[in-house]
């Protein structure tokens, strides 16, 4: 068994290429296991030109990018506060995995559909889900509530591995409907292990689906490091069920970006799936209820912290003078102001009426639900007739 | 297509393949998915011709894996389509089991709402037909358990291709029971819609009588008409019900029936442990108490695994097990 706490560190791979220094070497994996990975932004913030993804730019986009990544950062910081605070019962938070969302999320059109797990607070950013619908099902007043028609963006879904099938699923009925649309499937490393995720790729590759399975692997499912998942890399397995992997610095958000948009259009133009592995790290806990420390080194973390994609972003703006400090202040602000208004909507969250629970069980009546509604308002009732003594 | 056979009759498996057709032809959301039932038109040819007359795009053929046959319906029916998917055997559902309790049951409530899951799982169930392990078993209970699905079964040609049809219609997921062994059982049927047609969550009585009743699901429908014939012998009235669905379950045209007769005994093909048959127990004990004239019987299968076939005939309630309880009824 390998151990995990003393990763090989990886030689860059980059210095073969002439493409950049030695100092920011990519993630191991990146040519540890000598294995291909997209880069297109160094940890130092510089342009990496790769022959198969010519991303531009714009200096607006960058600045759109990173305000996105900042943001999504803040909300999913107050999510952690919130919890720690009594207000969230939980909280699953996304910190290190800003770009790997961000960057695949803003590479989808209005019409294209996802299937998060229940950590795609960034792609929900990126579809306008307002953040307050995620706080729902954390803070123990629903179980999701949004309706994933409006921006095309599923509910969370907290058993692992599920949703592949539905994206599946959705994407044949873009195909039926004749659709240029296509829909990515986000799941983990920990889910890769998932019959229902090897199913999807099955059915994905037998109908030829319009549909981008996004791994983020990062590179922790709880307690297991994704060696106990796999002996080959992820993306790998891709090339057994007959579809393309390919494996994206997931720190890196112009890589993100532009090998989803790449590998969504393949599947629009009826290409079929194809499979991304976002390589990137789990900064935080599982959730609030984890604790790292048991199963970690910091040594391992820090490796991780040099590679911040919000880091590498602003380096990138500052190298390219695309950003002054008025606006990484001005981010900043904007990002606790959006911070102080998930929060006042969070406990603005009212509790549900206790009969709701009988509400959407059944899209249409069933006597049994209504036998039970009716007993347990009876019942209620009764509390309310001695409150009334009082 | 003729909606007769020549002889005016047809068969459970003929009816339910033409309630998929006029199902298919009204709505063009509705599609079918399965294994083996495009070409070979299932292996009971349910859906015969089907793949055939409304092309691949509608009767699709999918990789062997129960889970992604419920898995991807999940995702169809977000798009807008209601998936009709077959699960080749009872004993088979249970890949599927988590996707069908955990996100086809769950969905409707954990959108408030807002999405539907209009999604027919049909499974043949029961047993008497001599198969090897895992192709005899009838779980509708454990589907009953899970609030958002409902779960029906049918037990002859008419009702076979009314429900069919009235499950596809049903916004709510439908796990659909057809009693493999009355498959090739025929009856007449008539294709004339009627207004008064009984909804999908009402039991039916169909037999009337006096002294005792039996409610039944499924394949033992016949079973205990058969029964209660026997019994009309002896001089015993027997009203038979047809059960129906289980989930919602029809309590009241079961009290009502044992507030007529005082006595009723339940016959499924499913263990009695902790099965339809105790669930009805208690409500109609609830409801009848001071009407029983005896408590209420169950016949059913046992705490066992399902046995090997030579051996399944005792394991299945026939006519003499029907008989024995409702011997036991009238001996309390």
């Amino acid at each position: 068994m390998r151990n995990v706490t003393t990763r090989t560190p990886a030689r860059s791979r980059r210095a073969a290429r002439g493409a950049a220094d030695e100092q920011s070497a990519p993630p191991p994996g990146a040519d540890g296991d000598g294995l291909e990975l997209v880069q297109l932004l160094s940890t130092e913030g510089e342009r990496i030109a790769h022959p198969d993804y010519p991303l531009e730019v714009s200096p607006e986009e960058a600045r759109s990018l990173y305000r996105d990544l900042v943001l999504v950062r803040r909300v999913d910081t107050e999510g952690t506060a919130l919890q720690r605070q009594g207000e969230l019962g939980l909280w699953a938070s996304l910190l290190g995995q800003e770009a790997a969302q961000v960057g695949s999320g803003r590479a989808m059109r209005p019409g294209d559909f996802a299937f998060p797990t229940y950590r795609e607070h960034g792609v929900a950013w990126c579809r306008d889900v307002p953040p307050v619908n995620l706080l729902g099902m954390f803070r123990g007043v629903n179980n999701g509530g949004w309706d994933p028609a409006e921006k095309n963006f599923n509910l969370y879904t907290i058993v692992i591995g599920s949703q592949t099938l539905h994206a599946v699923g959705y994407a044949m009925g873009m195909q039926r409907d004749g659709s240029d649309d296509a829909v990515i499937a986000y799941f983990g490393d920990g889910a890769s292990s998932q019959g229902d995720v090897n199913e999807s790729f099955v059915f994905a590759a037998s109908y030829n689906a319009p549909v981008v399975f996004y791994c983020q692997n990062n590179q922790w499912a709880i307690s297991e490091p994704t060696e106990r998942q796999s002996r080959v890399p992820l993306y790998r397995r891709a090339s057994g069920f007959g579809f393309p992997g390919i494996r994206v610095d997931g720190n890196d958000v112009f890589a993100c970006l532009a090998v989803t948009r790449a590998a969504l259009e393949r599947a629009r133009t009826g290409n079929g799936p194809s499979l991304i592995e976002a390589y990137t790290y789990r900064m935080g806990a599982h959730t609030t209820s984890d604790d790292p420390t048991r199963y970690r080194g910091n040594d391992e973390v820090e490796l991780w912290r040099a590679r911040d994609p919000i880091e590498r972003l602003r380096k990138y703006l500052v190298r390219e003078g695309a950003a002054d400090d008025a606006f990484f202040a001005e981010i900043d602000e904007e990002a606790d102001r959006l911070a102080a208004e998930v929060r006042a909507a969070c406990l603005a969250l009212p509790d549900p009426d206790p009969l709701s629970m009988f509400d959407f069980a059944y899209a249409e009546p069933h006597h049994q639900v209504a036998a039970e509604r009716e007993q347990l308002s009876a019942y209620l009732a009764g509390f309310g007739d001695e409150e009334a003594d009082r | 297509m003729s909606p007769k056979t020549a002889s005016g009759t047809v068969t459970l498996a003929k009816a339910l393949n033409m309630g998929l057709r006029r199902a298919m032809e009204r709505d063009p959301k509705v599609v079918l998915i399965g294994e083996d039932i495009g070409k070979l038109g299932g292996v009971f040819r349910v859906t015969d011709g089907l793949q055939k007359d409304f092309g691949d795009a509608r009767v699709i053929d999918s990789p062997l894996a129960e889970s992604g046959i419920i898995g991807a319906a999940v995702g169809l029916a977000l798009r807008g389509y209601r998936p009709v998917c077959e699960i080749q055997f009872d004993g088979f559902v249970f890949p599927a089991y988590d996707q069908i309790t955990t996100q086809v049951a769950k969905l409707h409530a954990r959108s408030l709402g807002k999405v539907r899951m209009p999604m027919v799982i049909r499974i043949p169930f029961g047993g008497g037909i001599g198969a090897v392990e895992h192709h005899s078993e009838s779980p509708e209970s454990l589907f009953a358990h899970t609030a958002g699905l409902r779960v029906v079964a049918c037990s002859n040609p008419v009702d076979g291709y009314w429900m069919i049809q009235q499950a596809i219609e049903s916004d709510d997921p439908v796990v659909f029971f057809e009693p493999k062994r009355r498959y090739w059982d025929k009856a007449e049927l008539d294709e004339t819609p009627a207004a008064d047609r009984r909804p999908l969550d009402r039991a039916a009585v169909v037999r009337p009588g006096t002294d005792l009743t039996l409610a039944a699901l499924g394949p033992m429908v016949r079973t205990c008409l058969d029964a209660a014939r026997a019994a009309q012998e002896e001089g015993r009235s027997l009203e038979v019900i047809d059960l129906r669905t289980v989930s919602p379950l029809d309590v009241d045209t079961v009290a009502a029936s044992v507030e007529r007769t005082g006595r009723l005994v339940v016959v499924h093909e499913a263990p009695v442990f902790f099965g339809l048959g105790a669930e009805l127990a208690a409500q109609i004990t609830d409801r009848c108490f001071y009407r029983l004239e005896a408590p209420v019987g169950r016949v059913g299968g046992f705490h066992t695994p399902y046995p090997p076939s030579r051996i399944e005939e005792v394991y299945l309630p026939d006519l003499d097990r029907v008989l024995d309880g409702v011997d036991r009824a009238f001996d309390h």
